[in-house]
Parts: C-alpha cells; sequence; structure tokens
C-alpha cells in the first residue's frame, strides 16, 4: 500500500503517457490522434510537477510571514507547467482547426483513407 | 498487426519509463537551483509567490519566449481558418436559422455571471505576486466568460479589432519593459522600478505590471481562438 502511494503519481503520468501514445500509433481518426497528444502533455504535466514535489512541505508563496523558506517544493517545475498548459490550449487549437481544413479538402478525417499522407 | 506492433514498442518505451522512474525518488528533496530563488527571492524581487518570480524575474526572457509561441499559435489558427471565410459566410445564411436558442437557465446565469467571472479574472491576474495565480490563468478565466457568451449569443461575436489591439499591446507592454529595463538598470527585462513593501498589492516592480499585460494578451488570444473556430463551424 505504502509502495503505491509513493508512485501513485509516476504511475498516472506514466500511463497518461502510454495510454497516448497507443492512441497516436493505433487509432486513424485524426481527432482521436490529437486528444491522444493531448493525453501525452498532460502525462508529462503530472510527471513535471509530481517530480517537484517533496513530502510534507507547502506551496512556494510566503503569503504569511511564518512560512519557513525550508518549508517549500521546488517551484521552477510549476513555473515550467504554468506556462506549458496554456500554450498546450493553443496549440491543441492550432491542430484542430487544422483538422478542418483537412476534412474540408478530403472529406474524411480517417487519416489511412488521406492520400496525401501516404508515402 | 499495427496494433501488435505498436504493444510492443509501448512496452519497450514503458520499461525505459520504469528504470528512469526508479532512478527519481518522490517526495525526497531534490532542489538545487531554486535553494537560491527560495531564500532570496522575496528581497530580490519583492513577490512573495516565488512561482511568479521565476516565471517573470529569473526567467522572464524564456516566458517571453512562451507568449511569442502562443501568439503564433493564435495566428497561424486564424490564417489556418481565413482563406474559406468568405465561402463559408454564404452557405450560412440559411443555416443560421437552425441554431437553437439557449435555455432560459443559461442565459439568466451567463448574464448574471459574465461581469463576476470577469472581475475574478480580473483578481486573479493583479495579485499574481501575492497569492496562486497570475497572467496565464487569470487570462484563461477571462476566455472562459466570452466562451459562455458565445454559448449563449452564438450570433454575435467580439469586436475584432479592438481585441487584437488588446493582445497587440499586452505583448508591445510586455516587450517594452524589457526595453526599459535595458535602458535604465543595462539588463533586458530587469526589475527596475522598486520593489516596495513584500505582502502589499504596490511591490516587485515590473511583475505586477507583466502579469496584467500577459493576462488581457492571453484571454483576448483565447478568446480570439474560440470566435475564429466557431465562425468556422457555423
Amino acid at each position: 500500500m505504502n509502495f503505491l502511494f509513493n508512485w501513485m503519481y509516476y504511475f498516472a503520468s506514466g500511463g497518461l503517457i502510454l495510454v497516448g501514445l497507443y492512441i497516436v500509433l493505433v487509432k486513424t481518426n485524426l481527432i482521436k490522434i490529437i486528444i491522444g497528444i493531448n493525453f501525452i502533455e498532460t502525462g508529462v504535466n503530472i510527471l513535471l510537477i509530481s517530480i517537484g514535489y517533496i513530502k510534507g512541505r507547502t506551496a512556494p508563496i510566503f503569503s504569511t510571514t511564518d512560512i519557513n523558506p525550508a518549508d517549500v517544493v521546488d517551484p521552477v517545475p510549476q513555473a515550467l507547467v504554468l506556462t506549458a498548459i496554456v500554450i498546450g490550449v493553443a496549440v491543441l487549437a492550432l491542430a484542430l482547426s487544422i483538422v478542418i481544413r483537412v476534412y474540408k479538402h478530403n472529406k474524411t478525417l480517417d487519416v489511412t483513407k488521406i492520400k496525401g499522407l501516404k508515402w | 498487426m499495427r496494433r501488435v506492433i505498436s504493444i510492443i514498442i509501448l512496452l519497450i518505451i514503458a520499461g525505459g519509463l520504469i528504470l528512469a522512474f526508479s532512478q527519481i525518488p518522490f517526495g525526497k528533496n531534490k532542489i538545487n537551483v531554486a535553494n537560491y530563488y527560495i531564500k532570496k527571492g522575496i528581497e530580490e524581487t519583492g513577490a512573495v509567490n516565488i512561482i511568479t518570480s521565476v516565471v517573470l524575474n529569473y526567467r522572464g526572457f524564456d516566458t517571453l519566449g512562451e507568449v511569442t509561441v502562443l501568439f503564433i499559435a493564435a495566428i497561424g489558427l486564424g490564417a489556418v481558418l481565413f482563406v474559406e471565410r468568405k465561402v463559408q459566410r454564404k452557405v450560412s445564411s440559411n443555416k443560421e436559422d437552425k441554431i437553437k436558442k439557449a435555455s432560459l437557465i443559461l442565459r439568466t446565469g451567463t448574464q448574471l455571471l459574465f461581469p463576476l467571472i470577469l472581475l475574478f479574472s480580473t483578481y486573479i491576474f493583479v495579485h499574481g505576486h501575492l497569492t496562486p495565480g497570475g497572467g496565464f490563468q487569470g487570462g484563461a478565466i477571462f476566455a472562459s466568460a466570452f466562451l459562455l457568451m458565445y454559448l449563449v449569443f452564438p450570433k454575435q461575436s467580439i469586436n475584432k479589432k479592438s481585441s487584437s489591439v488588446a493582445e497587440s499591446l499586452g505583448g508591445l507592454i510586455f516587450v517594452g519593459i524589457g526595453l526599459l529595463g535595458l535602458i535604465f538598470s543595462g539588463h533586458f527585462l530587469a526589475n527596475f522600478l522598486p520593489k516596495g513593501v513584500p505582502r502589499t498589492i504596490f511591490s516587485a516592480g515590473i511583475i505586477p505590471i507583466i502579469y496584467i499585460a500577459i493576462g488581457f494578451k492571453v484571454g483576448f488570444e483565447i478568446t480570439v481562438i474560440i470566435d475564429n473556430l466557431l465562425e468556422r463551424s457555423k
């Protein structure tokens, strides 16, 4: 039980990354592939946050004077993930707009039926 | 066949991930570079939220790059969807009657909540240096208010020109303050304003100004993205 609790966040992030990769590799619908990429992104974000976590410590915000500097978690991964989430939304929207164009052009979302994507 | 090969690949990747994760202890103290930020952050930047001081002061240049990525994504979306817009207009005229009116609950709730959500987002990005939050989160909340409005009144849209002016102004303020830092302190994005007393709203020098600019920039960018995607689907 203790083992599971200690590694829960790593399992969650690794699981999300693997599920996302499976979707990207196996599914043929373009929208599903983009959702898979979003899964990978979420997994990476959770991984970064959980690496920065330190047991029993609080957020690195000294909103009151009685918080000890030796009592806070790592702020750098949180600062990275903060911007990565918003950029993820914008890039997801860009990818979906490209999918809209691909659908208009080919009348299908199936990557195996789009001739331009074959080599 | 493809499924089997991809499961084999995934198993290999899973093995690699497990090997890597087993080397990283969970919940142990691994802080290295951030020790400096935690100990000196308040006195050097005046911001009590160390994450904000990392985002906008120690790694402000990095954030400028990330804001640029966001800007390019929004522009790219506009460019990708722009080409067919004229053709789309003709078709949409008879389709528009089919759009269902939003329910009474959604309409009334949105009309009541819209100013409150805007107020809350403003609180989030003005207090970025004091409490959890900041420009990126506040901007996302800002855009969510407009998303609600789009759900209720799908035929109307925001003023494209003024929203793009506000968006560009946000980016220009960010770069301009960076250049002012170059003039006054000799470093790009240097914190040249007085730091003030920590835990008060007028503290932390340039950080609140930049975060307000980022808040409006992100908010209007996501709103324009929503607008472009909705206009396309009409």
